[in-house]
């Protein structure tokens, strides 16, 4: 992948690594990772347990603590008023500026992000008045406005609950509400919709590809089910024990999928509007991430597995047209 | 020196392996990981400097407890003041300042204070271990039924908990010391096995049945307001664990509620109680002194370590200052024993941070 | 004869620190599965559909209303009826993580159900290996505790569990929501072999949608506590009749590109609403697109809109 820094970019991430130092011994959580974000789309990170995909997000705007520790990475981010900065190169003061600002995080369980103590329009001002000096009303104003923009009914009324008088479908919207405030860059969802009803996280969905489309914002996804990337996102970029096995559009990573590990999960997830004989399933269990054996580590579970694969990691290269996959059957030895 | 307690540990275990595996060929081989987990257990307590430290303030309270009486250079029945009053707290004589005189001073009938403390340790440890033994018990049933049932069973058990928290334990230890100990006097002396194997527990002489007499209705008062404390505990953890599908899968099999509980509640909840006794064992301990010290508990000749201390008041600080610090610091210490080991013990049992340790072991 | 029947089934809790408010958890539910098939419930939260699996397993007692196995009321069966019943009617949890004794080896756990319920398989230790091997679990895990385990391997040694008192019935709550995509697929058609070897019934209660058609013959569809729609899988989605069901379907995130931006999306109005005061009348009409003014007053039964395809709504009442 190339290092250029175009116009079109937001976020650029090469070569990440995050490795935890525990007492089983050394983690790698991410190896290797690289991947780029453009304007105003939404890019999916696709993984199963221990895939890597959430520590690679946490890691951009280095969200991460001990024992847990990036190794190396350069993180190049389009700042609002145009600069491109490394993330990893920034004071921890001038990260956090631009966290909750510039780049938001909206996480899997909204409960976690709402402290039961405190109104939801509480909240939002909060995270306004973090990162801007206005006065209490007009953060108000700005605070009901957002509500309604995330599609919540009454929102005049909605600032004074608490969340625990919210369902859960408007918890979530809640709390995107608080990440959408300070008009964000970034919007980093991580399984923002597991645990909601599938009504609800249609809306969800619905609601975040219209922002997307309505403000200059770009959203990376990260998400385990293959429905809702198809549903949602741009491009996607498959992970699998830490590393990129697999990047393309989404229309040419469903229906030509070239890593092993892509396309049987595909033919694993049950597609109702089909007629299945049998889901396929992938045998052996997800690798232990700690000290990994060299080698390509989708190899000991791969039904295409070649003598090279044990001994040698294959690298990230373009098999075709903005397709990349890091595999032994396409790249040249 | 870590390594010493985990190696001898490892090698008890051993041992009861060898011998459990006597018994039954097999056993082992079942019982494989509950084998690795008791060593992990061993390993993660070897590893604590306040587990070790607990547990060799405990090991020597227990030791002392159990040889005490044995080898007490004195008696306790005896005083030597009678015939020698100057005898009376005299101070502590440690070479090579001092030499010929009693090692820690004497008390105010003029015993050895040392001897008097060796037969203090076994009152103080016998009663409070009978009190967590008799209580625990109680409080888990209670616990077990009120969290299990629900409803109005549990309303009631829990009121009546509730009474009984509410109760002073002092006035009640009060009335018990006004009413209780002639009505126990009475039983010991009509039963003299009875009155002897007591005496002996405690380590004192029959003819002293009155006092112990005295020292039983403590003991009864204490356990009475013992219990509510792990009624409660137990019920409140039982309500967490009987929510959890295993136990909803064990309903599915047509289990009866007695083994249910017996089963597959209590060796979920088995871990916060053992770590709550220890704790209570210190507690125990600091209370009946501190009933003994208002006395409400044996008077003398018993060398209650309370007792000892509430006499040494009447002269402090001129003349007993020695008993009241050297008293009252073994008090302290054996309590700090117990809650030390209590710490470790949580540590120990708690198998999210076993696991961790695990790891490294592994690695 | 029906394996399961509910007549009128209704589950009602009592919400804490409320003498009268009460959560209809389940409110008249008339459903029955034949023998060897599959029957699917799906349901948002709130529907009801893990309450239903419990009480047909007589783990709830109905506030009012029967559950009837193989003909007989669960609860006016003798001792010797029921400890049959028991027998034939196991349940696979949701998390594996709390569905196994974590204090007791996977030997113990297995052996369990046949210590208590009587069943003779002559050498248990060689039986129970069998039975590991059969769902591909090697005989070291015998002794091992449940949290040596991974999530897959536990809810494998669960369905053990759940079979090894050769039942007649299972009911699965979500047996594959808690697992990786992967781990999912192999479960699933785990759960389809030990089907076809040992003739099972299921009833199958899940919120995805997807996995419920792949693994079910016939699917209810539940809303607050009510069956609003019964039929054949292929038919349910083919043919939705409810608005409730078609706005479910049109959710479904699909694993297809191309139909997921090309199709239209029914939506909902407003929030879903509280199961303590459900809405009179119909109770989704607050919600339905096509509500009328009998929905807002009377509830509609279930009726048979088409061949063995039931619908509750006033749509289809012209019959």
């Amino acid at each position: 992948m190339s290092k250029e820094f175009t116009d079109k970019h937001v976020l650029m991430v090469r070569d990440l690594n995050v490795r935890f130092y525990t007492y089983a011994g050394v983690v790698h959580a991410v190896s290797d990772v690289s991947f780029d974000v453009y304007r105003n789309e939404i890019v999916a990170l696709v993984g199963e347990t221990g895939s890597g995909k959430t520590m690679s997000t946490r890691a951009i705007t280095r969200l991460i603590e001990a024992p847990g520790r990036i190794e190396s990475g350069l993180v190049l981010f389009r700042r609002r008023n145009g600069s491109v900065v490394n993330l990893m190169k920034l004071s921890d003061e001038e990260i956090r500026r631009i966290r909750g600002d510039e780049i938001a995080y909206i996480f899997q369980d909204p409960s976690s992000a709402l402290d039961p103590l405190y109104t939801i329009g509480h909240h939002i001002v909060e995270t306004i008045l973090d990162h801007k000096r206005v006065i209490k009303r007009i953060a108000r104003e700005t605070a009901i406005k957002v509500l309604k923009e995330t599609a919540i009914p009454n929102p005049e009324i909605r600032v004074k609950s608490y969340p625990h008088e919210l369902s859960g479908g408007m918890r979530q919207r809640s709390v995107i509400s608080m990440s959408l405030v300070n008009s964000p860059i970034l919007l980093i969802a991580d399984e923002p919709t597991t645990n909601l009803d599938v009504t609800i996280q249609a809306q969800i969905l619905d609601l975040l590809k219209d922002l997307v489309k309505k403000s200059n914002m770009s959203v990376i996804l990260v998400t385990h089910n293959l429905g809702v990337v198809a549903e949602t996102a741009d491009r996607v970029y498959v992970m699998y024990a830490g590393n990129i096995v697999e990047s393309a559009e989404i229309q040419e990573l469903f229906e030509k999928p070239l890593h092993p590990y892509t396309q049987m999960l595909l033919r694993s997830v049950p597609n109702p509007l089909k007629k299945i004989e049998k889901l396929e399933s992938i045998p052996g269990t997800v690798p232990t991430l700690i000290n990994p054996p060299p080698g390509c580590r989708f190899h000991p579970r791969c039904p295409f597995a070649m003598e090279i694969c044990r001994r040698e990691k294959p690298p990230l290269i373009e098999a075709e047209k903005n397709h990349y996959v890091a595999c032994w059957l396409y790249a040249k030895r | 020196m870590r390594d010493a307690v985990y190696n001898l540990l490892s090698k008890s275990i051993d041992l009861y392996v060898a011998l459990r595996d006597k018994i039954d060929p097999q056993w082992s081989m079942r019982n494989a990981s509950r084998i690795e987990e008791w060593r992990l257990m061993a390993y993660a307590f070897s590893r604590s400097y306040i587990g070790l430290l607990g547990g060799l303030i405990v090991f020597v309270t227990i030791v002392t407890a159990v040889i005490g009486p044995i080898i007490a250079p004195q008696p306790y029945w005896v005083y030597p003041v009678i015939e020698n009053e100057s005898l009376r707290y005299l101070p502590p004589c440690i070479p090579p300042i001092c030499s010929g005189g009693p090692l820690l001073g004497t008390d105010e009938w003029g015993r050895d204070l040392l001897s008097m403390i060796l037969y203090g340790v076994r009152i103080s440890f016998v009663i409070s271990v009978v009190i967590v033994l008799l209580g625990v018990p109680i409080g888990i049933l209670l616990g077990l039924v009120a969290g299990y049932r629900g409803g109005l069973v549990d309303e009631s058990i829990m009121r009546l908990t509730d009474m009984f928290l509410a109760f002073p334990g002092l006035i009640l230890a009060i009335a018990f010391a006004s009413v209780m100990p002639q009505r126990i006097r009475d039983i010991l002396e009509a039963s003299p096995p009875l009155r002897d194997f007591l005496s002996a527990i405690f380590g004192l002489r029959p003819q002293e049945y009155g006092q112990l007499a005295a020292l039983i209705s403590v003991w009864v008062a204490m356990v009475i307001v013992w219990w509510p404390g792990y009624a409660r505990i137990v019920r409140g953890t039982v309500l967490s664990v009987r929510e959890q599908p295993f136990v909803e899968a064990a309903k599915l099999l047509g289990l009866s509620t007695s083994k249910i509980l017996y089963r597959h509640i209590l060796p979920n909840i088995i871990s916060p109680i053992i770590v709550m006794m220890t704790f209570d064992l210190a507690t125990a301990t600091l209370a009946a002194a501190a009933l003994s010290f208002l006395g409400l508990g044996p008077q003398e000749p018993v060398p209650e370590l309370g007792y000892l201390i509430s006499k040494a008041g009447q002269f402090f600080p001129e003349k007993s200052l020695h008993v009241v610090a050297i008293v009252g610091s073994i008090l302290l210490i054996i309590a700090l024993g117990w809650n030390l080991l209590g710490d470790a013990l949580r540590d120990v049992l708690d198998p999210k941070t076993r696991r961790s340790l695990e790891f490294r072991r592994r690695g | 004869m029906k394996l399961i029947e509910t007549r009128d089934l209704r589950v009602y809790f009592r919400v804490r620190g409320s003498l009268t408010k009460k959560v209809r958890a389940l409110d008249g539910v008339n459903i029955s599965i034949e023998n060897e098939e599959t029957f699917g419930v799906v349901g948002e939260s709130g529907s009801g559909k893990t309450t239903l699996g419990k009480t047909v397993l007589g783990l709830i007692k109905p506030t009012k209303g029967s559950v009837y196995f193989e003909g007989k009321d669960i609860w006016r069966m003798n001792k010797r009826e029921y400890r049959e019943f028991r027998r034939n009617a196991q349940m696979v949890f949701q998390d594996p993580h709390t569905s196994l004794n974590p204090r007791m080896t996977i030997a113990e756990i297995l052996s369990e159900p046949l210590r208590e319920l009587r069943i003779d398989v002559g050498d248990i230790g060689k039986f129970l290996v069998d039975q590991l091997e059969s769902v591909g679990l090697g005989k070291e895990f015998l002794y091992r505790y449940p949290h040596e385990l991974s999530g897959g391997q536990k809810q494998r040694v669960a369905i053990l569990r759940a079979i090894m008192t050769k039942p007649k019935f299972i009911v699965l709550d979500e047996p594959t929501s808690s697992l990786d995509v992967s781990v999912q697929a192999q479960i699933l058609e785990l759960l389809k072999d030990l089907q076809r070897k040992h003739r099972l019934t299921y009833m199958f209660i899940s919120h995805d949608i997807s996995v419920v058609k792949y693994m079910s013959n016939r699917i209810a569809v539940m809303y607050l506590g009510e069956v609003i729609e019964i039929a054949d899988s292929e038919e349910l989605f083919e043919k939705p009749l409810h608005p409730y069901t078609k706005i479910l379907i049109s959710s479904i995130p699909i694993p297809d590109p191309a139909v997921a931006r090309s199709k239209v999306r029914l939506k909902p109005i407003g929030e879903p609403p509280s199961p303590i005061n459900p809405p009179p009348g119909c109770r989704f009409h607050p919600r339905c697109p096509f509500a009328m003014e009998i929905c807002r007053r009377e509830k509609p039964p279930l009726i048979e809109a088409e061949k063995n395809h039931y619908v509750a709504c006033w749509l289809y009442m012209n019959k």
